[in-house]
């Protein structure tokens, strides 16, 4: 069987891409520009990036129709404005984390943005917890670019008006020459940006349309990986999985507050526990101290204990340095630890540290 | 200046007396992208040929460099160690990894002209 393309496959060789395979899709890992300094472009000016992997699933029904989904869902959708966004899981009967996503609110219904190597799998656990009807479907027909970087604003809104008044998590309909887009201002980056979907047929030209500005660069995932990285923010398949609860992840806040003291939702009596009695490992960030770079698979130890795992590591660019996240033994896991982490069959010293290595404030 | 030779690991190998300087070579660095961190053998390690000397990573990930030839290092380039980006500029010269005293002058013959390293890259695309 051939491997996926997204709209923008043949735009991406034409440009120069290294290709690689992404969730059975042929993904650009970097252009010409290269890791480094895509990552720093992103950092300092805008990048676009073809995210169109990932699953763009609308449900649409009444209130109560969409109310279902907060079975598996750890949301209030009824606390969401129209056209606010909120991150959030995808639960499992274990209480464990099946993908994360965004859930948009939207006209009729939600919108929710979906990993690429989840999605199929994520739209029939959807699906099952629906009694009542609705009308389910993933949208193959649109690309979803990524516009990240602190001149995002600026530039998007010379070529889509309007999209400089969306606050960070909100989006909205708008329209790129004639088009129809649809503008969230959010991203995976660290950055101030944008993610935005609109027809398969126009994306290159949106992609070419901007990159008339020579401060726009197109980036690939491991530009991506480098800056998710650096903004601590997991990434699913490596720092989450389907045995992880949110709370061991260190991300409570996906699951909104009230639901957190009912847990009325699928996993939620693991979920419970957890909050209640404690956890025994926790998502935390992890800086080693020299050069050493420790990539995922790295095992943590303090003395001769394995007392944790690296889930996701590398070189991060804005630092200037190593970082990496992990999973630590909760006794283990407080800020400031001294650690070490092997590699290639030596200990490097490492401190546990708080997430994010970079932090940029978004607009709110 | 003595002939430069390459291996099918892409390393270049330049020999002086019985001293070899080994780096990696252009084609290397650019499979390889933005390195970030270089590992180099400190003096006084005995390696066979093919055997791993050292390491290279990049953005993406971590890459072994094998030594093409069997002898003793009496240095690492500490320049690359304290600048990765080095091996970017200037693969095979500033860039270098290591040189190591060889043992067997033999091992050199099994290695590739540039003509044929080249040919060989065009026949081996990543």
């Amino acid at each position: 069987m051939s491997n996926l393309k997204t709209a923008l496959f043949d735009f991406h060789k034409a440009n120069g891409a290294k290709l690689a395979i992404f969730a059975k899709y042929d993904m650009p890992i970097q252009y010409p520009l290269g890791i480094l300094k895509e990552h720093v472009h992103t950092r300092t000016k805008v990048s676009l990036g073809d995210v169109s992997h990932m699953g763009i699933f609308s449900i649409t029904g009444d209130e109560e129709t969409c109310k279902q989904l907060e079975q598996i869902i750890p949301i209030d959708l009824s606390l969401l404005k129209l056209n606010q966004s909120k991150y959030s899981f995808l639960m499992n009967d274990k209480g464990g984390i099946d993908d994360d996503l965004i859930v948009t609110k939207v006209e009729n219904g939600v919108s929710i943005v979906l990993n690429a190597g989840c999605k199929h799998n994520d739209i029939k656990q959807i699906k099952s917890v629906f009694t009542k009807p609705a009308e389910f479907v993933l949208h193959d027909e649109l690309s979803l670019i990524a516009v990240q970087g602190p001149k995002a604003v600026s530039i998007l809104e010379g070529f889509i008006p309007g999209v400089s008044e969306l606050k960070f998590m909100n989006g909205g309909s708008f329209s790129f020459k004639d088009k129809s887009v649809y503008v969230t201002r959010s991203g995976y980056t660290g950055e101030d940006g944008f993610e935005v979907s609109i027809a398969n047929e126009f994306a290159q030209e949106f992609c070419e349309t901007l990159l008339t500005n020579k401060d726009v660069a197109m980036i690939g995932l491991g530009a991506r990986d480098s800056l998710r990285l650096e903004a601590g923010l997991p990434l699913y398949g490596h720092d989450l999985n389907s045995e992880i609860s949110p709370i061991e992840a260190d991300l409570v806040f996906g699951i909104t507050k009230h639901r957190r003291e009912t847990c009325d939702f699928i996993g939620g009596s693991v979920v419970k526990d957890h909050l209640t009695n404690g956890i025994k490992k926790r998502r935390v960030g992890i800086q080693p101290e020299g050069t050493i770079i420790a990539r995922e698979n790295a095992k943590i130890f303090k003395g001769d204990k394995e007392v944790g795992l690296v889930t996701s590591g590398g070189f991060g660019p804005s630092m200037n340095a190593p970082v990496a996240m992990g999973y630590m033994n909760f006794d283990c896991s407080e800020v400031g630890t001294s650690v070490e982490l092997e590699v290639r069959g030596k200990k490097h010293p490492a401190k546990v540290c708080l997430l994010p290595f970079y932090k940029k404030s978004y607009v709110k | 200046m003595s002939e430069v030779k390459y291996s099918k690991q892409h390393e270049w190998v330049s020999v002086e007396g019985d001293i070899a300087t080994v780096g990696i070579t252009k084609h290397a660095t650019e499979q390889l992208g933005d390195i970030v961190f270089a590992e180099v053998p400190d003096a006084g390690k005995v390696l066979a040929g093919g055997e791993v000397s050292s390491t290279v990573e990049s953005v993406k990930a971590a890459s072994d460099v094998y030594t093409p030839i069997s002898g003793e290092i009496t240095e690492g380039n500490a320049a690359i160690v304290a600048d990765p980006a080095l091996v970017n500029q200037d693969p095979e010269g500033a860039g270098w990894f290591f040189k190591i005293k060889i043992t067997n002058q033999s091992e050199l013959a099994t290695l590739m002209s540039k003509a044929d390293y080249e040919k060989f890259v065009e026949e081996n695309p990543s």
